[in-house]
């Protein structure tokens, strides 16, 4: 009788032992969050002067909409390039040995390892005007002069694409390690091709992973700073650089914060629709 | 003639998913042999293939003082931010780990909110309220700063550790007479530590890479790697960066798999 209460208190322990963590970060992770949205609000340096004043120069100016709006778009594109390469990787990481699968694993996992600014400054050199690309096009006589790669959209695209991957393969293989291979079988027995079952049973099955890969690889690329600036160059303008921008060269702190407090939220919006859709789509995948 | 289809349509199918998939693996790899390949070069352009092979610009490397110093910092300020990482975050997985109060469940949610949220945005705001309170930016504020950003990695795997124990176990140690603490040190530590260790591995290296969150919370005296690289490729492509990205590879790759051995990183990773 006595056994309830006591296997409860040897398996569990106190909530107490998260306060120090939970203290630290509300001093230093949820206090700062606050006291950038209060300078957000305010139309002077000081923060004497209240007021939308910040939010209303964002949103009225169509330099900074189109910034937010080439970041989300970005994010878009870097996401859609991770799922159409890197579902494949998680599909042939189920159809190999398990040698091939530790070595599928690995080479997903190093990139995520590997320093960014490593792996930015790789694509420098594989983008550039006398880089593999230009080098080998040339040699082959398709083109005479070198083609702009590097500082170009298509070149950040690819790049953040190969530096975030990982963050899209990794849930897709647990996603499809989840799906009962017997569904497959089922399916083409059944009389469906392999591009039918492929669409009907096994995309749907693995939505969970699919969505928490995309959410993982959007939140990634639009806050990707290092490879935004380094292969997008100057003339490519994205909500980190402009971020910074503004509260470091130019000390515009509230100007800052209001940009901060905007990418936040289109961040966190982005985040609950994928987290919405993941919710929906576990009710039909039961995974 | 159905089956022949059949088999045709199988097979375009499983070529178009394979090749794909090839690619996609070569495009993920290819950039840190290229680099690899050039840190080699005996030129002194960034040109690939490059005209001949040295190890001149490792030469180099070894007297490049600055990057010294910023290796040094980086690599001081990352093991405080681990150390406290481990320190903070294992104590809160085990508060949260088998509690299903929506208390644990809000913790857990915040504890893993600096994953997503734009670290750039943290690290300003970090910086506002330092200086409102009138603490100068110093090592002491990175450590604070990179901890926030690291201790989701060490939560994370702790939980999943935990997860896998079996409840069992710690009844039965309990039934036999241990102390909670004593079940803790001999059970329960020893069966989650692979999965601190893999936690507190991944916090070093995002710690030891970070860049937004350093860029607002250093002094001009700590000169950080990863921001000294940067600022030296946004000035000019300096073949030293590609040898001391050979070195940063190598030693990444030769982690990766003492972490494989100690730790089964791979599998923590898709579970």
């Amino acid at each position: 009788m006595g056994t309830a209460p006591a296997s409860r208190d040897v398996t569990s322990y106190g909530m107490g032992l998260a306060a120090p963590l939970a203290l630290f970060f509300l001093l230093f992770f949820v206090a700062p969050l606050l006291q950038l949205f209060w300078l957000s609000l305010h139309n002077d340096t000081a923060g004497l002067h209240w007021g939308l004043g910040q939010y209303l120069h964002f949103l009225t100016d169509p330099f900074s909409l189109s910034v937010l709006g080439s970041t989300l778009l970005l994010g878009a594109e870097v996401t859609a390039v991770c799922l159409v390469l890197g579902f494949p990787i998680a599909w042939l990481y189920q159809r190999v040995g398990p040698k091939l699968q530790t070595v599928i694993i690995l080479i997903v996992l190093l990139p995520l390892l590997t320093s960014v600014v490593v792996r930015t400054f790789a694509w420098i050199v594989i983008l550039g005007r006398q880089g593999i690309i230009n080098a080998t096009l040339q040699s082959l006589g398709i083109i005479d002069t070198p083609l702009k790669l590097l500082y170009t959209q298509f070149g950040v695209v690819i790049a953040l694409a190969q530096v975030q991957m990982p963050l899209m393969t990794l849930p897709l293989i647990t996603a499809l390690g989840r799906i009962d291979p017997n569904l497959d079988d089922a399916s083409c027995s059944l009389g469906a091709g392999s591009w039918r079952t492929f669409f009907r049973v096994v995309l749907p099955l693995s939505l969970p992973g699919v969505i928490a890969g995309c959410t993982l690889t959007y939140a990634a690329a639009i806050t990707a700073f290092i490879t935004q600036s380094l292969v997008g160059g100057g003339q490519m303008l994205f909500m980190p650089m402009y971020l910074y921008q503004q509260a470091s060269t130019l000390q515009n702190w509230p100007f800052a914060s209001a940009i901060s407090i905007i990418f936040l939220l289109a961040v966190l919006a982005v985040v609950s629709v994928f987290t919405t859709l993941g919710r929906l789509s576990r009710g039909y995948g039961g995974a | 003639m159905a089956g022949r289809k059949r088999t045709l349509e199988a097979f375009s199918f499983e070529l178009v998913m394979t090749l794909i998939a090839i690619i996609a693996l070569i495009l993920i790899i290819a950039p840190s042999l290229v680099v690899l390949i050039v840190s080699f070069t005996s030129g002194f352009s960034l040109k690939f293939p490059p005209p001949g092979y040295s190890l001149r610009w490792y030469a180099e490397l070894w007297d490049a003082w600055q990057l010294h110093f910023a290796a040094k910092n980086s690599l001081i300020v990352a093991l405080w931010a681990t150390g406290l990482s481990v320190a903070l975050g294992v104590a809160a997985a085990l508060a949260i780990s088998r509690s299903q109060a929506l208390s644990a469940r809000l913790l857990d949610s915040l504890f893993m909110s600096p994953l997503v949220l734009p670290a750039l945005a943290f690290g300003l705001a970090a910086l506002m309220l330092f200086s409102l309170v009138g603490l100068p930016v110093s090592p002491l504020t990175l450590v604070i700063g990179h901890t926030v950003v690291c201790v989701p990695y060490v939560v994370r795997n702790t939980v999943a550790a935990l997860a896998q124990l079996e409840p069992t176990l710690l009844e039965s140690s309990a039934v036999l007479g241990a102390s909670r603490l004593y079940t803790f040190r001999r059970i329960v530590l020893p069966l989650i530590r692979p999965g601190i260790i893999a936690g507190a591995f991944i916090a070093f290296m995002s710690s030891f890479d970070n860049v937004p969150v350093s860029l607002f919370l250093r002094d001009a005296a700590t000169d950080m790697l990863p921001i000294r690289m940067w600022q030296d490729l946004e000035g000019k492509l300096d073949v030293t960066i590609a040898a001391l990205s050979g070195v940063l590879i190598i030693a990444t790759v030769a982690l990766v798999a003492v972490m494989e051995r100690v730790t089964g990183l791979s599998r923590r990773l898709t579970n």
